[in-house]
């Protein structure tokens, strides 16, 4: 269940508001708790019906849009890689 | 070519029935409706009813006249049609452009019409000549047609225990029995494969229709792949649910098309048909090139792509490959060893051999 590096990036928004909206979210799928580090995939909840629900989840509750590269598995593996997804595309759309 | 109606949603007073079943004694169906509800359920077009009224006993009526089977999803009640409408086309994942509307009120009409452009509005007048209008005489008339009714009421029953279920969706996936069958297109089978290419939108990666008679050229070519997928579980058949159209290069195989049909998306066939295809193509060492045209609703087809870990890279694979059509593109993928659904029994053709020498031996 550990596969997540434990860089900075991801430590910093590990228990930030954006990973407890997105962690809502994920258990109302999944239908139980489900941890910040949990492998979504290898639990079997993300079927690619879940990972499009997601994709529209993300997009419109924190106002970014997820395109070209940004749309792949490891991205949408646990509550704490979206959430990292989540901030990054934030942080993007600032600068830009 | 003209987009056909997939679900005809009826009014029910003086349209359906002669007289309004709140005020008259006794309503009767309207010489020859019965007719044209027979015989769109036989071409495989869903019907379903939006009606102002009680639906007890609007209901009650329906079952006395013997055709309340004949409806899937019907929406009485008091609130706008624009809304029941909407509510069935959502239910049925269809857009609104594939339904259609009938009703004997302009007020009605206008009122669907001017929240749901896409819909096709109909008079009661009109309802004796519906059968021959192109919208509602589908190219192809399969054995799904016919039973597509049935399936998609096994498929209510399906969410209804879905929703039910306590516990992870895996499990309740598990607990369905699903069997996908991937095979080569035989040629009877090629009038399901065509309906397949029209009536998918959501799950079609490009969007391309394919004529029986393009279909059974590929089919003769062992440079092309023709798959049809079929899917049953413990509720019964799905019938054909997805079609695959695949180019053979020697170092590359091109996927023109991808197409399931929406009622198996919950289920995860898309991405299990694309993991098959993956490992297909790693145990014959070449790459895989897939086009994608987007369009407004088939968005689910690139982020199933992309999970799979297709890219924009580019690769020298793609030299033999003609260049993609416009609007659409193209995305590559060195394949690696997929993990394929466990909560799936699959059945497949082995695709490391053309047709012609499986054919031979």
């Amino acid at each position: 269940m550990n596969r997540v590096t434990t860089n900075e990036a991801v430590d910093s928004v590990a228990d930030s508001e954006v990973a407890t909206r997105i962690s809502a979210y994920v258990e109302t799928k999944a239908k139980a708790a489900v941890a910040h580090d949990t492998d979504l995939a290898e639990a079997g909840i993300l079927t690619s019906m879940v990972a499009m629900e997601m994709v529209v989840f993300l997009e419109s509750a924190f106002e970014i849009s997820i395109i070209g590269r940004d749309l792949k598995m490891d991205n949408f593996r646990t509550v704490n890689t979206m959430a990292a997804l989540v901030t990054r595309l934030r942080e993007t759309a600032a600068d830009a | 070519m003209v987009t056909p109606v997939k679900c005809l949603v009826w009014d029910l007073d003086n349209t359906l029935w002669d007289g309004t079943l709140l005020e008259d004694d006794q309503v009767d169906l309207v010489d020859g409706v019965l007719e044209t509800i027979t015989t769109l359920d036989q071409r495989g077009i869903l019907q379903s009813i939006s009606s102002k009224n009680d639906a007890d006993l609007a209901m009650a009526r329906l079952i006395e006249l013997g055709i309340a089977d004949y409806f899937v999803l019907p929406k009485i009640g008091w609130g706008p049609k624009s809304e029941s409408v909407r509510e069935i086309a959502e239910e049925l994942r269809f857009a609104p452009e594939a339904v259609a509307f009938v009703d004997d009120r302009p007020q009605e009409r206008a009122e669907v019409e001017f929240n749901l452009p896409g819909v096709r509005c109909y008079s009661d007048a009109q309802v004796p000549s519906l059968v021959t209008l192109p919208e509602f005489t589908p190219t192809t008339i399969t054995t799904d047609s016919r039973r597509r009714r049935q399936m998609y009421q096994a498929g209510f029953q399906r969410d209804a225990e879905r929703a039910a279920f306590r516990g992870p969706d895996q499990d309740f996936l598990r607990s369905l029995e699903v069997r996908l069958t991937i095979g080569r297109a035989t040629e009877a089978e090629l009038g399901r494969v065509e309906e397949l290419t029209v009536r998918t939108t959501q799950m079609n990666t490009t969007g391309v229709f394919y004529a029986e008679e393009t279909l059974l050229a590929m089919v003769a070519d062992p440079a092309h792949e023709v798959l049809t997928v079929t899917v049953s579980d413990r509720f019964g058949p799905y019938g054909a649910v997805g079609v695959v159209v695949l180019d053979r290069h020697p170092e590359v195989w091109h996927i023109k098309l991808l197409a399931t049909s929406c009622r198996v998306v919950s289920l995860g066939v898309g991405g299990q048909i694309l993991s098959w295809l993956v490992n297909e193509a790693e145990r014959a060492g070449v790459h895989l090139l897939a086009d994608f045209r987007p369009t407004e609703r088939n968005r689910i087809m690139e982020v199933t792509y992309r999970f799979a870990g297709f890219t924009d890279d580019s690769c020298e694979c793609v030299t033999p490959v003609p260049a993609p059509d416009t609007g659409s593109n193209r995305l590559h993928l060195v394949p690696a060893p997929q993990t394929l659904s466990e909560v799936i029994t699959l059945t497949a053709v082995d695709l490391r051999t053309p047709e012609s020498l499986d054919r031979a031996s």
